[in-house]
């Protein structure tokens, strides 16, 4: 029992990491239609960023303060205003190659320019672990819940409460009439890639000192974040949520339970389940057909 | 068919026949792998530039296509036999994968794919009695046919053409029966072909079946030419190299996919003085591509094209009617 607890309490911790990442490609996807297939090295990077401000001798809270500025100029505007601009009156299908080979960019970049191994990536909370009803539970995996948590709870504030929020949504839902009542569309779009770099930020900043910083990070992660904002539901912010905490537990257990090698197949059977019995995703709403 | 085109056709057949004579092993060895490469991103063309789906499992059937011939000619059955049932099964899987993930419209099709490269690698990986695991499978023989052997790599070479040929001529069959410009009325216009009485969902599932038999025909093929194949070779990235190969070229294009691998396998070939950073280097090449150009080098070539050729003004209200 105490044992299915820390599995849990570390998958829960995992999973919000995840569901930030997944969050941030909902959006996205929302906002522009784009599937992102660099979302994983979108995570990846902004830790190197950060560790370049280490390197330049500047405290750890404002080299996270670099990272994430250096974050939302790269990852949000250049991205927003080089690539996915020029490309969106063409379809999803170029943006999508676009995005791939983005990734391979980003990756490689990370690889030649900063190194191969794995970076060591200085922890921001206590790693004390201490013992609740025979469960070992550390307070990085609490305080990396809680803050994935804040994060996406102030965010789905934001969008719901806020005048800017409810113009993003609104955008998203039907560009065509939000622009019609005086949104300003292009705008709320920028606003949203601004968002998915800073989530990317956040989840890269967390992650980073239990996986350490390394160039190949993003495959694994892009991919889990990818199938969590699948089987949440692609068009909810709360499925994105559900989907990546459910994600992060499933590894967690099946990993223990069923067998380490088979560990990252679980994922992608609940893929497919949710493909064939619930399309839409656990918390989506159905979309009328395209066709 | 135009007479110029035929010429150019022939052209064409003759440098395919004449490129490997006094070439080193390495290049004959690299043509065999581009005409190999070329029948994989020709399966996908069918199902990405002329059905409108996104599979990002090609790589997993040829894994497939790889592993059956594999294993069965290892156990000493022809290798006709084996690329046969490695088709065919190719084929079914297609189908089984298909069938759930278009019931639903949007690109369901790519995750479901993508989810089922990753399974295929962890199952190669995993099952070590069948294939191997992480070491794979060495020294599958190179077929024999009608007592020549293809052992030597120059004789490989021509095996591969006609494969090739073969492969080629069977996709221009497809595309050219009324059944294959159903595929191209379904990604020009889908509500209308569907209007017009034709099965969206039938004819996407059967275009999808067919571009992943291309890619058993090329994973059986892959075998006997490296002679050596583990689970790596087929994992979600070499998938994405295949997408890449289909979308440089040009999707929707018939010599786009043979065009894009020849870019995709020698790119890296002649960027290789700049050491590490050829992946870089290759990636802004691609993304530069896709933001001017979003379809591929043939695309790009055919605007270039249309600068220069005298104009012909079309009626604008014919146009406008062929869009309704």
């Amino acid at each position: 029992m105490a044992e299915l607890l820390q599995i849990i309490i570390s998958g829960l911790a995992a999973g919000s990491i995840y569901a930030l990442a997944a969050v941030g490609f909902t959006l996205l996807w929302q906002a522009s239609q784009t599937i992102n297939f660099a979302q994983g090295e979108f995570v990846m990077l902004p830790a190197f960023f950060v560790l370049v401000g280490l390197g330049f001798g500047l405290p750890l809270w404002a080299a996270i303060l670099l990272g994430l500025g250096a974050s939302l100029l790269i990852l949000g505007v250049a991205f927003k205003k080089l690539i996915v601009e020029p490309m969106l009156p063409h379809g999803t299908l170029p943006l999508v190659i676009a995005t791939i080979a983005l990734g391979l960019l980003m990756k490689e970049s990370v690889k030649e320019l900063y190194g191969a191994t794995a970076q060591p990536f200085p922890a921001i909370f206590p790693q004390t672990v201490y013992n609740v009803f025979g469960a070992s539970v550390s307070v990085q995996d609490i305080c990396n819940l809680v803050v994935s948590m804040l994060a996406i709870g102030g965010l789905q504030l934001f969008l719901s409460r806020t005048r800017t929020g409810r113009c993003m949504q609104a955008s998203a839902q039907n560009p065509a009439v939000a622009e019609i009542l005086g949104v300003d569309v292009k705008r709320m779009v920028m606003y949203t890639f601004l968002i998915n770099a800073a989530l990317a930020t956040i989840a890269s900043v967390l992650i980073s000192p239990i996986y350490l910083a390394k160039f190949s990070n993003g495959e694994t992660l892009g991919l889990v974040a990818f199938i969590a904002a699948i089987v949440g539901g692609f068009n909810q912010i709360r499925g994105a949520l559900v989907g990546g905490l459910l994600i992060g537990v499933i590894d967690n257990l099946s990993a223990v339970y069923i067998s380490a090698e088979y560990r990252s197949a679980m994922p992608m059977i609940l893929l497919i389940a949710i493909i064939l019995l619930r399309p839409q995703g656990l918390l989506g709403t159905k979309e009328g057909r395209t066709v | 068919m135009k007479p110029l085109t035929l010429i150019l056709l022939g052209l064409a057949l003759v440098a395919l026949i004449l490129a490997p004579i006094g070439q080193g092993n390495y290049i004959v060895y690299t043509l065999s792998s581009w005409l190999l490469f070329s029948i994989s991103a020709m399966g996908l063309n069918l199902t990405l530039g002329y059905a409108g789906q996104v599979s990002l499992a090609q790589a997993g059937f040829m894994g497939i296509g790889a592993y059956i011939t594999a294993l069965m000619t290892l156990a000493g059955i022809h290798w006709v036999v084996a690329a046969g049932v490695s088709i065919s099964s190719c084929f079914a899987v297609g189908l089984l994968l298909g069938w759930p993930a278009l019931r639903v419209q949007h690109h369901f099709l790519a995750f479901v794919t993508l989810a089922f490269n990753t399974l295929l690698f962890l199952v190669l990986r995993n099952e070590e009695e069948v294939t191997g695991g992480s070491f794979g499978l060495v020294g599958m023989p190179r077929p024999d046919f009608f007592g020549l052997s293809t052992m030597s790599n120059l004789n490989f070479y021509y095996f591969s053409l006609v494969c090739f040929l073969i492969a080629v001529a069977v996709m221009w069959g497809i595309l050219r029966s009324p059944w294959g410009r159903a595929f191209k009325a379904l990604r020009e216009n889908p509500i209308r072909a569907e209007s017009l009485g034709l099965k969206i969902r039938r004819q996407t599932l059967l275009a999808f079946a067919i571009g992943s038999a291309f890619g058993g025909l090329a994973g059986a093929m892959q075998a006997p030419l490296v002679q050596f194949i583990e689970p790596g070779s087929f994992g979600l990235i070499h998938s994405l190299k295949i997408l890449l190969m289909v979308v440089v070229g040009g999707s929707g294009f018939f010599f786009g996919p043979m065009l894009g691998a020849a870019v995709v396998i020698l790119l890296p070939e002649l960027l290789r003085f700049t050491e590490g950073y050829y992946l870089m280097i290759y990636a802004a090449l691609v993304i530069v591509l896709m933001v001017f150009s979003p379809n591929g080098l043939i695309g790009a070539g055919q605007k270039i094209w249309l600068k220069f050729k005298p104009k012909h003004e079309a009626r604008r209200d014919m146009q406008k009617g062929f869009q309704l």
